[in-house]
C-alpha cells in the first residue's frame, strides 16, 4: 500500500545554554492509510518531539530540524512555509494533547470553538458550521448535544473534554490523526471508551493514527506498527505482534518485563537498571548500554545502526542473543 | 466519639486487636458546597461516606477506583490529614480520632505519606541531606555527626549515592526523588505509610524498581502500607487485600488474586477488565461502562453504581446495598454480586 506519511532521517536540535541538544537522531517511519502507529518510549525519549516535528510546530518552542524529509502525500513538509502549514494542521493532520482542558478556551462554549474550527477550515455558513459541529459532537458519541453545544468547558468531565478535543480535530476531516498521550490523565474505564472511540473512527472515516504513549498496554491494544524510542533514536520498530511476540531490542524486551503482571506475582519485578541519559550527556556507542544486560565491548565503541530484519528493524549489534531468551507475558 | 461498647468489643478480641494496626469505623469525610446567595451552604461531597476498614500488621492494603471516588480522601482522612466529618480512627487499637495535635504529632511518628509528585512535595532550597535529615531535626533524635551518619544510612537503604548528599532536588531523576521521599518517609522507622499514587508518575521501567524497593523495605522493616492508585497491574503485583471505591462508599473487599479472578461488584468487574494489558492477542470481552463517574455533591439514589451498571434492576434505584461479607475473605456491597 501507499504510504501517507514518510518520516525519513528526521533530526531535531533545540538551542540551550549548554549549547545545541539533539531530541531525536535520524528518525524514520512510515504511515500507512488507515494506519495506527504507535510512538512508545519513557519520558525523554523524543516520542513527543518527533510528532511535534512532524507538525512542524516545534519551531514554536525553540527547535529546528537539523536534517531529513517529512514527507506527507509526497509533499515535503519541512521545507514549507508556516503559512503554507497552517493550512496543512488541521485540514491534513490534526493534533489531540494529553490535558484538554489546557487546549479548550475555558471563556467560549462548546459550540463556539468547535464553530471556529470548522469556519477556519470550509467555507460555510453559521448554519452549516452549527449543524455540521453538532454532527461532529454525535460522532465522538456525546448525548445531548444541543446541551453540550451551549456549555463550557469546566461543565463538562475529562472524558468529555477529551472527546470535544477529538471532535473539534476532526473538524476539517483530517487524514491523519496525532494524538499525544491523549488518555494519560483519564480513568481506566474512560480511557477504554476513548481508545474505542479512536478505532471506530478510524475505520468509520478510514483515517491514519499516530499514538504517542508510554504504556505498552495501550500500544497492545490499538497499533497496527510499533516504534520504540529511546534517548531519541528508534530502537526498534514492527507491528505490535512482533514486537510483543519477540521483542528483538534490549530495552523493548526490559519494558515488557517490567510490566507487573498476574504470573510473576510473588517475584520481583523486572527492572531495567538506571535511569534514560540526559541527551546532552549520552553514551558513547550504543545510548542504551550502560542500562544493557547484553551489552559487549562493541556496545561501547559504536553505534548501532537501524538494520532491517525480517521485515522489522532494529538497532541493537546483539539482537540474535536477545531472541534466544523468550519473554514471558 | 468513642463508644465504650466499641472498647469492649476491641478487648474481646485480643488476637485481632493485636493484628489490625489500623482500623477505621464508620468513618465519613463531607466537604461543604457553599453556592447560590449568600453563599449559603448548600450540600455536602459526601468524599468518604460511611465506611468501615481494618489494615492488618505487615500487609499492603491497596484502594482503587475511579478520579473522585474518594480513595485519597480515605487515606488521607485514616491518618487524620483531614479531619473526619464522623466515624472513629483506631491505631494499634488505640483511639485517634480525637487526640490533641501534641499527642497526634507523636504518633505520626508511626504513619507517614510518600506523595505521587516527588517534586511537588521536596523543597528545592533544600539539599538531598537536610531533606532527609529533616525528620531527624523536627523531632530533636539527632544533629551533627550522628545525624549525618543517618542520613547516609537512610540514602543507602533506599539505593541513593550518598556521596551525592549535597545536592538540590532538581538534579535527580524522577525515580530517584521518589526514593528520597521514601528515605523521609521512613526516617523514624514508621509502622504505616500511606503511599498516594507514589509510583504512578514515574515511567514504567522506574516504576519497577521503585516497587522492588518498597516491597525490600516492607519486608526488611516490617511496614504496613496503604497503597492508592490507579494502575490496576501495579496494583495486583504489589497487594496482599484490595478495596474498591465507588462514589464515597466501599463497594467490594477481598484478596487480590481472587478479587482479580472473580469479582464478585459488577463495578470491580468493569474495572478489571478495561485495564489495557500487554498482549495484543487479549481480546477479551470488555465491561464498557456507560457515562462517567456522577458528581459525588449529588450521587444517585438507591445504589450510587445503578446509573452504570449493567444489571442494575429497580431494587437498584432504591436501595442501597450494604457491604457484607460473601466469603471468609470477601466482602461485597451489591444486591446481585457476580460470585
Amino acid at each position: 500500500m501507499k504510504e501517507l506519511l514518510q518520516v525519513k532521517n528526521l533530526s531535531v536540535e533545540f538551542q540551550s545554554d549548554a549549547g545545541k541538544i539533539r531530541a531525536i537522531d535520524d528518525v524514520s517511519f512510515n504511515v500507512k492509510p488507515g494506519e495506527t502507529v504507535c510512538i512508545v518510549g519513557e519520558s525523554g525519549s523524543g516520542k513527543s518531539v518527533t510528532s511535534l516535528s512532524v507538525m512542524r510546530l516545534l519551531e514554536y518552542e525553540n527547535g529546528s530540524i537539523a536534517g531529513g524529509e517529512v514527507l506527507f502525500e509526497n509533499e515535503d513538509l519541512v521545507t514549507k512555509s508556516q503559512e503554507e502549514m497552517r493550512k496543512i494542521r488541521g485540514n491534513d493532520i490534526s493534533i489531540i494533547f494529553q490535558e484538554p482542558m489546557t487546549a479548550l478556551n475555558p471563556v467560549f462554549t462548546i459550540g463556539r470553538q468547535l464553530i471556529e474550527g470548522i469556519q477556519q477550515h470550509q467555507d460555510v455558513s453559521k448554519k452549516e458550521a452549527w449543524d455540521r459541529a453538532c454532527e461532529l459532537l454525535r460522532l465522538v458519541g456525546l448525548n445531548d448535544v444541543p446541551v453540550r453545544m451551549k456549555q463550557y468547558p469546566h461543565e463538562l468531565s475529562g472524558g468529555m473534554r477529551q472527546r470535544v478535543m477529538i471532535a473539534i480535530a476532526l473538524a476539517g476531516n483530517p487524514k491523519l490523526l496525532i494524538a499525544d498521550e491523549p488518555t494519560t490523565a483519564l480513568d481506566v474505564t474512560i480511557e477504554t471508551q476513548i481508545l474505542n472511540l479512536l478505532n471506530e473512527l478510524k475505520e468509520k472515516i478510514n483515517m491514519s493514527i499516530i499514538l504517542i504513549t508510554h504504556d505498552m498496554g495501550v500500544a497492545a491494544e490499538v497499533a497496527d506498527k510499533i516504534v520504540v524510542m529511546y534517548a531519541g533514536k528508534i530502537v526498534e520498530q514492527g507491528t505490535v505482534y512482533q514486537i510483543f511476540d519477540e521483542p528483538t531490542h534490549p530495552y523493548t524486551k526490559g519494558l515488557l518485563q517490567s510490566i507487573p503482571s498476574d504470573t510473576d506475582k510473588k517475584d520481583r519485578l523486572y527492572s531495567i537498571k538506571g535511569t534514560i541519559p540526559s541527551l546532552n550527556d549520552l553514551p558513547q556507542g550504543c545510548r542504551f548500554h550502560p542500562r544493557c544486560e547484553f551489552a559487549t565491548d562493541k556496545c561501547l565503541q559504536s553505534e548501532p545502526p537501524l538494520l532491517q530484519e525480517n521485515d522489522r528493524e532494529v538497532a541493537c549489534w546483539n539482537f540474535k542473543e536477545v531472541l534466544k531468551e523468550k519473554v514471558k507475558l | 466519639m468513642t463508644t465504650k461498647e466499641e472498647t469492649v468489643h476491641q478487648d474481646q478480641h485480643p488476637l485481632e486487636k493485636s493484628n489490625i494496626l489500623i482500623e477505621a469505623k464508620n468513618l465519613k469525610k463531607y466537604f461543604p458546597v457553599k453556592g447560590g446567595m449568600f453563599n449559603r451552604q448548600k450540600s455536602f461531597v459526601k468524599a468518604v461516606d460511611d465506611i468501615s476498614l481494618k489494615i492488618y500488621e505487615g500487609e499492603t492494603f491497596s484502594l482503587v477506583g475511579e478520579s473522585g471516588s474518594g480513595k485519597s480522601t480515605l487515606g488521607r482522612a485514616l491518618l487524620r490529614l483531614q479531619e473526619p466529618t464522623d466515624g472513629s480512627i483506631f491505631f494499634e487499637g488505640q483511639d485517634i480520632t480525637s487526640l490533641k495535635k501534641e499527642e497526634m504529632r507523636k504518633i505520626r511518628h508511626n504513619m507517614q505519606v510518600i506523595y505521587q509528585d516527588p517534586f511537588g512535595s521536596l523543597n528545592p532550597r533544600m539539599k538531598v541531606t537536610e531533606l532527609i535529615g529533616e525528620p531527624f531535626r523536627i523531632n530533636k533524635i539527632a544533629s551533627g555527626k550522628e545525624l549525618e551518619k543517618r542520613v547516609i544510612e537512610l540514602m543507602e537503604l533506599v539505593g541513593l549515592d550518598p556521596s551525592r548528599r549535597n545536592r538540590y532536588p532538581h538534579e535527580f531523576s524522577g525515580g530517584q526523588r521518589q526514593r528520597i521521599g521514601i528515605a523521609r518517609a521512613i526516617a523514624l522507622n514508621p509502622k504505616f505509610i500511606l503511599a498516594d499514587e507514589a509510583v504512578s508518575a514515574l515511567d514504567v521501567s522506574v516504576q519497577a524498581q521503585v516497587i522492588n524497593l518498597m516491597k525490600d523495605l516492607q519486608r526488611d522493616l516490617g511496614l504496613t502500607y496503604l497503597f492508592i492508585a490507579h494502575g490496576l497491574n501495579v496494583v495486583r503485583h504489589i497487594s496482599d487485600r484490595v478495596g474498591v471505591m465507588y462514589l464515597g462508599h466501599l463497594v467490594e473487599v477481598g484478596e487480590v488474586e481472587e478479587l482479580y479472578k472473580r469479582p464478585a461488584h459488577p463495578y470491580t468487574s468493569a474495572l478489571i477488565s478495561t485495564n489495557p494489558t500487554p498482549n495484543p492477542r487479549a481480546k477479551r470481552e470488555k465491561v464498557i461502562l456507560k457515562g462517567e463517574i456522577p458528581s459525588p455533591s449529588n450521587p444517585p439514589s438507591g445504589c450510587r453504581f445503578h446509573t452504570r451498571c449493567p444489571l442494575a434492576t429497580d431494587r437498584c434505584k432504591t436501595e442501597a446495598p450494604k457491604l457484607v461479607p460473601i466469603s471468609e475473605e470477601r466482602s461485597v456491597a451489591c444486591h446481585y454480586p457476580l460470585v
